[in-house]
């Protein structure tokens, strides 16, 4: 089997877009990716689009099919993919499997979602029309899910409230030297830990914001890769894994269980392991999600992780820089967008085009989490050699 | 009106419950955990809730053993006065959201059910 490789990358403003609507971000995000890559659309054999609710969101449904004629890439195959909040992820894993499997020498992925003319409880319930109807009939909604989680690790790893707002603060920090950032602006641990309570004993710098935004990937065989440039990134490993739909049915709330083994199947991919890990982009919906991602992942033993992000080591100039984009917190979340934009990132960081956030980096490790860690896709990147 | 679990062959419950349990096993019998008490693993009051929903929010995913083997639930709390660790008991409401108010179709599923108030 070919290896897969990435030759091109593209990403829109992320943060409240007026007046532009799901298919003007995917056609921007296409648009650009293509022109990165320096690939004619009629040469893209496979389109994926990775999006989780534009029927709900905006009553547009066939996107992928509307995205295909928007940038002249009819008659190519398409697709729309739906993991809810790791469709970006599976977006990556199904453009893989593509050209991994022969189907397609060419394949764009973009992923996008358009929340922003939706109420925050318009939008939460969107996302929360995921769970299962005895969880939805309770009102709970995602931000709920790390309400419980994050004060039954905190109780039970002894770990302090403020462990969760260092997250934040990281993740603002990073999120001032990208460009396409929805929040470009630092901010300290007093305001992280005194902003509302949205889910106790979770404040508002501990959630994402709802975002407008799309993301783009150019897949295709090494081999056609190298007729194109000599910097790309190549998917080494890449794997995706479910847990259960009823999030209280788990053994241990604070072990995502798909985290765990789509980082097993991506590692055993690609021979590599967590200490070889240069970089990583973690699924930081909410700031416990990276203690948790980071414990899955083998980055930091179970309830450990908090003791590590205190101690910088996942700091842009730390052992493993973590979420050097700024992560969903800072970067924004549109959902079938999210996935996508953390390859983005990988990808930049590994061809050198990460400006101001370019860390050393030969490997990236990106995690996208779906639901509350129902669905999740681990993609393991490196750079060509 | 019961609050619903399935017991599997290999006897484990689950609530809800599954066309098949752990391991494929299939259900043999159902259990009201309505009449038991629990414990509270963990809680949260949402400040920020959906169309329908009450606001705040005080939910909690709490642990029963029945005949020695334990399953969890989660619902909504009678109080926001509560703390990991409490015992509580299931007390029905007709109605736990608004149904139609958010995107879920009504008639899809029931909209009635178990409150936890501590003991």
């Amino acid at each position: 089997m070919e290896r897969v490789a990435v030759i091109g990358a593209s990403m829109t403003q992320f943060g409240q877009r007026e007046d532009e609507w799901i298919l003007d971000l995917l056609a921007e995000a296409g648009l650009e990716c293509l022109e990165d890559a320096g690939v004619d659309a009629t040469d893209v054999e496979h389109l994926y689009v990775s999006n989780m609710a534009s029927g709900e969101f905006e009553g547009q449904t066939g996107v992928m099919n509307a995205l295909a004629q928007d940038i002249d890439a009819v008659p190519a195959y398409t697709q729309r993919i739906d993991q809810t909040s790791s469709s970006g992820g599976a977006g990556i894993y199904a453009a893989w499997q593509s050209v991994a499997s022969g189907a397609s020498e060419m394949t764009l992925l973009v992923g996008g979602e358009k929340m922003t003319h939706k109420t925050t409880g318009e939008s939460t319930d969107v996302i929360a029309s995921l769970t299962h109807p005895v969880e939805y009939k309770t009102g709970v909604t995602l931000p709920s899910f790390a309400g419980l989680t994050a004060r039954h690790y905190l109780e039970r790893f002894d770990a302090p409230r403020e462990s969760l707002a260092k997250v934040a603060v990281k993740n603002h920090e990073n999120g001032v030297d990208n460009p396409h950032a929805q929040f470009r602006k630092e901010i300290d641990e007093e305001t992280a830990l005194e902003s509302p309570i949205v889910a106790d004993p979770l404040r508002l710098y501990d959630f994402c914001p709802i975002t407008d935004g799309s993301a783009a990937l150019m897949l295709c065989p090494e081999s056609v890769a190298q007729e194109y440039t000599d910097d790309y990134a190549l998917i080494t490993g890449i794997d995706g894994a479910t847990d259960t739909h009823v999030v209280h049915e788990r053994e241990d709330p604070t072990v995502m269980g798909g985290v765990v083994e789509s980082g097993k199947g991506a590692y055993e991919m690609s021979g590599l392991g967590p200490d070889d890990i240069d970089v990583a982009e973690l699924h930081d919906m909410f700031t416990i999600l990276e203690f948790l991602q980071m414990e899955g992942l083998g980055f930091a033993e179970q309830g450990e992780a908090w003791k590590l992000v205190a101690e910088g080591y996942t700091e842009t100039d730390g052992e493993l820089p973590i979420n050097t984009s700024g992560g969903l917190k800072s970067k924004g979340h549109p959902l079938g967008a999210s996935g996508v934009a953390q390859g983005v990132e990988i990808y930049e960081q590994l061809v050198g085009e990460a400006g101001p956030r370019q860390v050393e980096a030969e490997t990236g490790l990106c995690c996208n989490v779906g639901g509350f860690g129902n669905c999740v896709i681990t993609t393991i990147m490196e750079a060509a050699r | 009106m019961t609050m619903e679990a399935t017991r599997y062959a290999d006897g484990s419950i689950s609530y809800p419950g599954h066309p098949r349990g752990p391991g494929g096993s299939e259900p043999v019998e159902t259990i009201d955990l309505s009449e038991y008490t629990a414990e509270v693993v963990t809680w949260t009051t949402s400040m920020a809730t959906p169309p329908g929903v009450r606001e705040p929010n005080t939910l909690a995913i709490v642990e029963f053993t029945v005949d020695g083997e334990s399953v969890r639930a989660i619902g909504q709390m009678t109080t926001d006065d509560v703390e990991t660790g409490d015992e509580i008991e299931p007390v029905h409401v007709d109605e736990l959201r608004e149904p139609g108010a958010g995107i879920r179709e009504p008639a899809s599923q029931d909209w009635d059910g178990y409150r936890f108030e501590p003991i």
